[in-house]
Formats: C-alpha cells, sequence, structure tokens
C-alpha cells in the first residue's frame, strides 16, 4: 500500500504543543560559481492555525527562499541547507525522505504564486490543472475531479465556472488566474498556505479583492497563513503578526498593531516611513539609503549597519542577536530602546 | 483555422513563384542546345529542329515559357515532359518515392534518438552523460555526411557482414526493402539527430527552470509527473516544429546519401538530369521539393496551434 | 521556447531549423563581470574573452584553425613532396600501404597521399573563408538595412529570403556548379554556389538582432540627438547585434568546407589537377574496401577541420550568451 501522508506525520487535527508549523534557525545557501550566497542565515519564525504570519522584507532578504524552504522546492544543489529545522506538527520535515515529503508538498502545505500567468502551466486547461490535485491525491475520477474543479473556482469566485474550466489560463484576467491559483492550492483543504507576493502583479483594486479572498478562506478552514510580501501597505488588515527580514535574517518580529505603533529595528522604521501619507503630503518622501546587501559579501556586525542611522561602532563588529523586548516582540538591534523611542542620532 | 490555411496558401504563392523561376532561369542557361544533343552525334534537320523547338516554346521569352511551365504544373498538375516525350511526373514518381522512404526512415531515427538523448542529456544537466552526449552532438554536426556515409558502409555493413555472415545493413540499393534503407537513413539522420538532440536538452531544461514546473512541484505531484506530464509537453512543441521543418531539409539534402549508397532518389536523378540537360526535369524535380517544403512549413504552424492553445489563427 | 511568437506575419514561418539552438539571442547588452567601466559592447566582449580564454575547447580549436591557416599559406612546410609535380606519382606504387617518406602511403594513381592531403587544405580554407565573408557581408548588409528600415525594404528582402530558403541548399548549390561548369575558374565557381544560396540564414540572424538592438534605450537615444540613419546603423546597431552574425558566420565557415566536399565529391565543385579532400574522397571510393587509407585520410583531416571551426562557434556563443549553458 502507498504511504499517504496520514502515515508520515500526525493526523489532521492532532495538534499537541507543537505549532503547526516552526521554522528553527534555518540557514540556506547557494552554491555558486561566483562564490556561496548565503541566502537565509538563521531565520525562525512559528505560525498556528488560523493565523496569519506576515513574512516583510525586499527582494533577496531570503523570505521567498525561507517559503521555498518550507515547500521543498529549492533547486538543490544549488541550494545547500547546512543547518536547521522545519517542523510541521513537530516533524521536522527536513528529514523526511523525498516520497515523504511529497505527500506533504499540497496536501498539506500549499503555495500560492507571484505571477499566475507564468505559474499556470500554459498548455493545460485550468480545470485540467486543479482537478490534477484529486486525480493524482485523491485517486478520483476525470469527471469527479473536474466537478470538485468546478466546485472550487465557484468557491473563489470565478463566474460563469462551469464553461470556463475548460478555458487555458491566459484566457483569464490577472485577477482571475491568481483566483485560480488559490482554487488549485486549496483544493486539498491544505492546514497551511504560503501565499508568495500573491498581489504585487495585480492592479490595486484587484489586489484588496484578493486580499479579502485569501482571509475569508482562512477564516473558514483556519489554516495558517503565511503571506510573504515586500508591500506593508498589504499586511496591516490581514496579519496577525509580522516578520521583517533583512539580509537573510529577522531583524524583528511582533504583533501587527505593535509594529505599525512603533517599530523597534531602524529598518522596519525606514519602511514605515517611506509609505506615503495622505497627511504629510508635501513632504519628501522619505527612502532608505543605500542598497540591499550584497549576499556574497554581507557586511560585517549588523547587516544593517551602513545603511543605519541609528549605528554605533558596535555594530559595524558586533552582530546583534534577536533581543526580546516582550513575550511576543523581538528586535535585532542593539539599539532598539532608542528605535522605540525615536530618537535618530 | 480553415481562413488562416487559405491565407497561409495565398502567402506561399510568391515563394514558390520566386523560386521556381530562380531554379527555371538558372536551368535554362545550361549551356548546350538541348535539341541538338537529342540528335546525339547526327545533325538534325533544321525543319524537324524548328518544329520541336516550337512544340518546346524555346522560341518564346524565357517569361513565357514559365508562364507556360508552371501554369501547367498549378493549374493541371502537369510537369511537361522530357525531350524523348516521357512525362517529367512518370520519372519523378519512383525516385521521389525512394527519396520518401529515406528521409522518413531519417526522420524517424532522428525523432527516436534525438528526442531520447536530448532528454536525457537534460535530465543529467551538468553530469558526465550530458557532457558524454554534448560531445556526441558536436561530433555528428562535424563530421560531414560524406564521411559518416563511408565509414558506417564500411563498418556497419561490409565489416558486420563478413564478421557475422548475415547482411544486416545492406550498402547499396532497395533490394532489400526497407532494411536497405537502416543505414543510409542513419547517414542522412545524423546532423540532424545532433541538432535536434541540442534543442531538446536545451528546450527541456528551459521548461523546467520556467515558474509552472515550480508550481507542479508545490503540488505535491512525483518528479516524474512533473517531468512527463507538465515539462514535456510544452519542451515538445518547438521540437515538433523543427522535425516537420526537417523532412523537406531532409529530403532536398540526400543526394549525397544517395550516391554514397547507390539509392536512385531524386538527388541522383536531378544530378544525371542536369548532365542530360533535361531541364523539365530538373525544374520539376526543384519545384516539388519547394511545393514540399511549404507544405512542412504550413503543417508545421497548423501543428503549433494544436500544441500551444495560447495561438490562435483568426 | 517559454514564449513561442505566434507566426503571424505573412509569408513562409521562421522555420525552427538549426538557428534556435545554435544561435544566441540577440547579444543582450548586460554589464560585464570583467569589464571596467567601458562601452556597453566592449564589456560584452571583454567578458567573452576572459571566459573564452578558460574553455579547453576553444584552445584547441585555435590551435588546429592555426595550424591549418598554415598549413593553407606554406604547404611546403609540411611535406617535402610537391604533388603537383607528375614526376612525384608513380602508378606502379598505386595503393602503397605506409612506408618511409610516405607517412600515409599512396593513393590509387600512387601519389603521395599525405603531400596531397597537405595540399589539399588550402581548397578548402580559401573557400570556407570567401564564401563565409560573401554571406556575412551580403547577408549582413541586407539584414542591418531591412531590420534597421522595415517597412517595404523589409518586406521585400524578407520575401526574397524565404525564396532562398525554399530551395534546398545542397541540390541548388549543384544545380549552379554544374549549370556553369567549365565557364568559370572552379573554384571561383564552388565559392558563388555556397554563397548564393548561403547568405538568407546571416541575414536573418543579422535582422533579429537589429530588431531587437533597435528597441534599446540608447538607439532611441542617439536617434533623438539626432544621429543620420548611417551612423546608427554602423556605429550603434552594428556593434550591438554583431555577436550572433559572428556565431554563426564561424560554424557556417565549418559547413561551407563541408559543402565544398560534398560538391568536389559529386564532381561539380574543385576539378582535378586542383586538390580537394571531397574530390581525393571521390577518386578513392572505388577502391575504397581494398584500400581505405586514400579515402579515410582526407575524410579524417575535413572532419576535423569542420570540426575545429563548429567547436570555435560553440564556445564562442556559449562565452557570449552564458544563458544557454
Amino acid at each position: 500500500m502507498k504511504k499517504t501522508s496520514a502515515d508520515v506525520l500526525p493526523a489532521e487535527g492532532g495538534l499537541g504543543d507543537a505549532p503547526l508549523l516552526a521554522v528553527d534557525n534555518l540557514h540556506v545557501e547557494f552554491h555558486t560559481r561566483a562564490g556561496v550566497v548565503r541566502a537565509v542565515n538563521g531565520v525562525s519564525y512559528t505560525v498556528g492555525p488560523g493565523e496569519t504570519l506576515a513574512v516583510l522584507g525586499e527582494s533577496g532578504s531570503g523570505k521567498s527562499v525561507t517559503a521555498q524552504a518550507i515547500m521543498g522546492i529549492l533547486d538543490m544543489p544549488p541550494a545547500v541547507i547546512p543547518q536547521g529545522e522545519i517542523r510541521f506538527k513537530g516533524t521536522d520535515l527536513l528529514k523526511l525522505s523525498e516520497h515523504d515529503r511529497t505527500q506533504v508538498r499540497g496536501q498539506r502545505i500549499a503555495m500560492i504564486f507571484q505571477d499566475a500567468l507564468s505559474a499556470l502551466n500554459p498548455v493545460f486547461t485550468v480545470g485540467w490543472q486543479i482537478s490534477e490535485m484529486f486525480r493524482v491525491h485523491r485517486g478520483m475520477s476525470k469527471s469527479d475531479a473536474m466537478k470538485k474543479a468546478v466546485e472550487l473556482m465557484d468557491r473563489v469566485r470565478i463566474p460563469a465556472a462551469k464553461q470556463r474550466v475548460h478555458d487555458y489560463p491566459h484566457q483569464f484576467s490577472g485577477g482571475m488566474r491568481q483566483r485560480i491559483m488559490i482554487a488549485m492550492s486549496i483544493a486539498l483543504d491544505p492546514e497551511v498556505l504560503i501565499a508568495d507576493e500573491p498581489t504585487t502583479a495585480l492592479d490595486v483594486t484587484v489586489q484588496a479583492q484578493i486580499m479579502e479572498l485569501l482571509a475569508e478562506l482562512q477564516r473558514e478552514s483556519q489554516m495558517g497563513l503565511i503571506l510573504i510580501t515586500h508591500d506593508l501597505g498589504v499586511v496591516a488588515d490581514v496579519a496577525d503578526k509580522i516578520a521583517v527580514m533583512y539580509g537573510g535574517r529577522i531583524v524583528e518580529n511582533a504583533p501587527v498593531y505593535d509594529i505599525y505603533r512603533a517599530p523597534a529595528h531602524p529598518y522596519t522604521k525606514g519602511l514605515l516611513d517611506s509609505i506615503p501619507r495622505v497627511d504629510q503630503k508635501g513632504h519628501e518622501l522619505y527612502a532608505i539609503k543605500g542598497l540591499p546587501p550584497n549576499l556574497l559579501d554581507l557586511p560585517t556586525g549588523c547587516a544593517f549597519h551602513p545603511r543605519c542611522p541609528f549605528r554605533q561602532e558596535n555594530c559595524v563588529t558586533d552582530a546583534p542577536p534577536l533581543y526580546e523586548i516582550s513575550g511576543t516582540r523581538g528586535s535585532a538591534c542593539h539599539y532598539w530602546r532608542e528605535v522605540l523611542d525615536g530618537e535618530r542620532r | 483555422m480553415g481562413r488562416y490555411v487559405i491565407r497561409r496558401l495565398i502567402q506561399a504563392i510568391p515563394v514558390l513563384l520566386g523560386a521556381t523561376l530562380l531554379i527555371f532561369c538558372i536551368v535554362f542557361a545550361l549551356p548546350g542546345d538541348p535539341i541538338a544533343s537529342l540528335f546525339g552525334d547526327k545533325r538534325p534537320d533544321p525543319a524537324i529542329a524548328e518544329v520541336l523547338r516550337e512544340q518546346y516554346h524555346l522560341n518564346d521569352p524565357l517569361l513565357l515559357q514559365y508562364w507556360y511551365y508552371i501554369s501547367g504544373v498549378l493549374f493541371r498538375g502537369d510537369f511537361g515532359v522530357n525531350f524523348a516525350d516521357v512525362p517529367v511526373s512518370q520519372i519523378m514518381a519512383g525516385k521521389f518515392q525512394i527519396t520518401l522512404n529515406l528521409a522518413l526512415t531519417a526522420l524517424v531515427m532522428e525523432a527516436v534518438i534525438g528526442v531520447g538523448l536530448g532528454l536525457w542529456a537534460a535530465l543529467r544537466r551538468g553530469k558526465a552523460t550530458d557532457t558524454v552526449i554534448l560531445a556526441a552532438t558536436l561530433l555528428l554536426i562535424s563530421v560531414p555526411t560524406l564521411v559518416t556515409g563511408f565509414v558506417l558502409q564500411l563498418v556497419l555493413g561490409v565489416k558486420l557482414k563478413q564478421w557475422t555472415g548475415a547482411d544486416i545493413f545492406p550498402v547499396a540499393g532497395t533490394f532489400a526493402g526497407w532494411r536497405s534503407y537502416l543505414l543510409p537513413g542513419f547517414v542522412l539522420a545524423g546532423v540532424s539527430i545532433a541538432y535536434l538532440t541540442r534543442l531538446t536538452r536545451t528546450s527541456l531544461a528551459e521548461t523546467l527552470r520556467s515558474d509552472y514546473i515550480r508550481t507542479a512541484t508545490a503540488k505535491g505531484l512525483s518528479r516524474r509527473r512533473v517531468v512527463g506530464r507538465h515539462a514535456l509537453r510544452n519542451a515538445l512543441i518547438p521540437l515538433i516544429t523543427f522535425l516537420g521543418a526537417d523532412l523537406g531539409q531532409l529530403m532536398g539534402g540526400a543526394v549525397i546519401t544517395e550516391t554514397i549508397f547507390n539509392l536512385q532518389g531524386i538527388g541522383n536523378q536531378l544530378f544525371m538530369s542536369v548532365y542530360l540537360r533535361e531541364q523539365p526535369v530538373v525544374v520539376g524535380i526543384i519545384t516539388v521539393l519547394v511545393l514540399i517544403y511549404i507544405l512542412a512549413n504550413l503543417v508545421v504552424d497548423l501543428l503549433y496551434a494544436v500544441l500551444d492553445p495560447r495561438i490562435r489563427y483568426e | 521556447m517559454s514564449n513561442p511568437t505566434p507566426p503571424v506575419g505573412p509569408g513562409l514561418p521562421e522555420t525552427q531549423t538549426m538557428v534556435s539552438d545554435t544561435v544566441p539571442a540577440p547579444a543582450p547588452v548586460r554589464e560585464g563581470k570583467h569589464a571596467k567601466k567601458g562601452g556597453k559592447p566592449a564589456s560584452l566582449w571583454t567578458d567573452a574573452w576572459y571566459d573564452l580564454r578558460r574553455r579547453p575547447m576553444f584552445i584547441i580549436s585555435v590551435v588546429i584553425v592555426a595550424v591549418l591557416l598554415v598549413m593553407s599559406i606554406w604547404p611546403s612546410l609540411f611535406s617535402s613532396i610537391d604533388p603537383f609535380n607528375a614526376r612525384s606519382c608513380d602508378l606502379a606504387t598505386a595503393r602503397q600501404g605506409p612506408s618511409a617518406g610516405h607517412l600515409f602511403g599512396r593513393d590509387n594513381l600512387g601519389c603521395d597521399l599525405y603531400a596531397r592531403t597537405v595540399y589539399g587544405a588550402r581548397n578548402s580554407i580559401v573557400i570556407g573563408v570567401l564564401t563565409t565573408l560573401f554571406t556575412t557581408v551580403v547577408g549582413g548588409l541586407l539584414g542591418i538595412v531591412a531590420g534597421y528600415r522595415g517597412g517595404v525594404v523589409d518586406t521585400v528582402a524578407s520575401r526574397l529570403t524565404e525564396v532562398f530558403f525554399a530551395i534546398p541548399s545542397i541540390l541548388g548549390a549543384l544545380l549552379i556548379a554544374a549549370t556553369f561548369r567549365g565557364k568559370a575558374n572552379s573554384i571561383l565557381l564552388v565559392i558563388l554556389a555556397l554563397s548564393v544560396l548561403g547568405w538568407p540564414m546571416v541575414y536573418r540572424i543579422m535582422r533579429a538582432a537589429v530588431i531587437t538592438a533597435k528597441g534599446q534605450d540608447f538607439v532611441i537615444a542617439a536617434k533623438a540627438l539626432g544621429a543620420g540613419s548611417g551612423r546608427i546603423m554602423f556605429r550603434h546597431l552594428l556593434p550591438n547585434s554583431v555577436a550572433p552574425v559572428i556565431v554563426v558566420a564561424t560554424i557556417n565557415l565549418g559547413t561551407f568546407i563541408a559543402a565544398e566536399a560534398a560538391l568536389s565529391f559529386l564532381g561539380v565543385g574543385v576539378q582535378s589537377p586542383d586538390i580537394s579532400w571531397g574530390l581525393m574522397i571521390a577518386d578513392a571510393r572505388n577502391r575504397f574496401l581494398e584500400a581505405p587509407l586514400p579515402l579515410v585520410i582526407p575524410a579524417v583531416f575535413l572532419s576535423i577541420t569542420v570540426l575545429a571551426f563548429i567547436m570555435m562557434g560553440d564556445a564562442v556563443r556559449d562565452a557570449l550568451d552564458p544563458k544557454l549553458r
């Protein structure tokens, strides 16, 4: 008998003390010709059922790589995971065999991608692609699986789903394509959904609709949602907590309200200050100085120090640990108190 | 789709006319008087020669002669007769059969070996297998048909027969039925196999890097299914178009192979007809090859539409 | 291939012949890893050169090509026997195996095989180089003008190439060479026959590269600054689109040499008493089974020569377009 995901992992629901998903001190490196790219350097975060964690950071901060490591879709090589754990309900996914890992992927932990046009296979109908989940993982017949696909497309509110299952991805609008991506990812009721910049490629109005849909689906199914984005505006309404990444590390994590009220890391503060605000019309827009760090050659000490307005001498030499500010909050800045108080030197 | 086909056929007309006119001009620049050569060493009776000239429109301007010819081909399927009054279509039929058999054998080998090796290399990208296959394609591309033909004829044809006593790969003529085409087919396919291998390798490797393959993996599909269903279907598109377009190339390029293996195909016929100054046969052969080229390309385009739903012909 | 262009334009499609795999996409203007500040094309070339010097395939092919060049200019450096001197042949010794002073033995007419093979290099190289030169200049010029001007010029030129593409190249060359046989120097005739059918491929590649380059900002900027057409074409477009053409020209050089051998083999190429590897193969074929060397030796030289050029082209392409690795 073929092993199913139930044999490998605790049954759905039975959670015990372990968090739904815990990333623990994860490191990911890419071994390239030009050298070793340290993309993720000791990232830890958790997400619980029904909880939304927003992972925030610019491109190259390691947020997507972390997500791909959770999914197990990194190309290895060149990617290497020298240390760290990714525990799903207490089981370290990195220690599973490739076969067992395949049972988790898509069924227990699913992912949606930024650009649905390129993420959907151009030569198969959307119905075929959604129903494939049921055919392959649930052994359903073609027609039953197709019925389920129509149901799912209805559920993500694609009009005339019954007719449109036979259409190809390029025949849909951007927002509709992302809905199809979402329908495909929630097909087998995963417990964790990772959304990698799900709205970046979309118009602003459509963005809001997609975020609303995700939030609604999450309420219905109590799945844990990891929302990866570089857009602070997107996360404010939906996230429960935020992890801010920089140079492959988490530099600040906190409940969403705390961060917006008073950031405890200069980078977060910079991000918040650079959001255009209606009440400050006429003021010059703030921008963080300098460039994102070179992952081939990370700055010594705190990776943010070359761009930091709070920099002191020890920032150049001593890498700050993630200081615990409160039970739910941490900041990887030696001077988080000053940042919290808003004193810029 | 129907309208597209008609439009494409109309657009192909200038190409057909241009190519045949070009050949027509070259061929009728052939030195010597065909009527005189008809009579061999004897001097033709001027009156008879004149009648023949009139009959074959040899006194008309070249463009008018061309019009007589091409209108016959296009409207009546009539390729004319040679100077011994044998219909050109009759001369060509048997020769085209042989060349077509040869080209189809080559095409099948190309598809099986080329795609097979290409997929193997792509899935072992950067490993020893990949390097060996790539080196082999380089060799296959570089060694001229002239050389592979003789070498394989010697090694697989003659020597193998001496060692085993069995005539596995006949080396000349078409007496052994389809087996006669195996060795020449492979020789003819050689360069194409190498190109198709490389194309397959790049195409699959490129497809494997695309976002939808990542999605397929994230769906929890097995590697086998990801490659076999999701990647292959996309990677095959350029390969099929290559194969379609290659049929014409193989038929037109068979002359060396035909000469080495003594196959009486169109390449050989063309060669002979050039020497015999049989202009109608020469033009006829090229015209048919141009038509094959045009039709093959049309089929390729239509296949594209079938294989890639993003392409619509309106 | 992830992004196949629908065959929209009128006429025949861009057939997916070897071009798709042998030719890099029109050279992207990219920042060089190893270049200093330099102009855009300079960094591409510096980068490629840096890369090439580290490729054994490239080094080997350059060495082979260099040896062949020397051999075709001063064949007497390699062989003390002059094969054009009738007294160097002796029918009585026909097909003798290798012996002292006759490295590869003798051919069907009792001539020294090694000397003839060495002297045969010249025609191959001359025909290959000149044909490449003609096709590249003609195809390249037409391609750059058609790609830059577009419109009617482009339509006419493109339809014209389709006509040439529709004619099977070996048969077409055979026809031309046979038709005019005896009317001109046989070597010039081979060059002509191969050039007539060879230029359209260069045209297509150049045109595609120019169309890509045309849309780039620096060309638009040059235009905005009032540069003339000629200046834009030759100072801006040419250096930025020449990379794929060079790759194809190098590879073509190899294939032209092979084509010359094929034509000579068929009896419509280089004519005796001139020496050509294709001709030597043709002469040796009737006695091939009893005396393979007279066929094998020129065949090996021919293969190595073609291989060297194709390898060189491959290496240059890989260096110019790292994506294809």
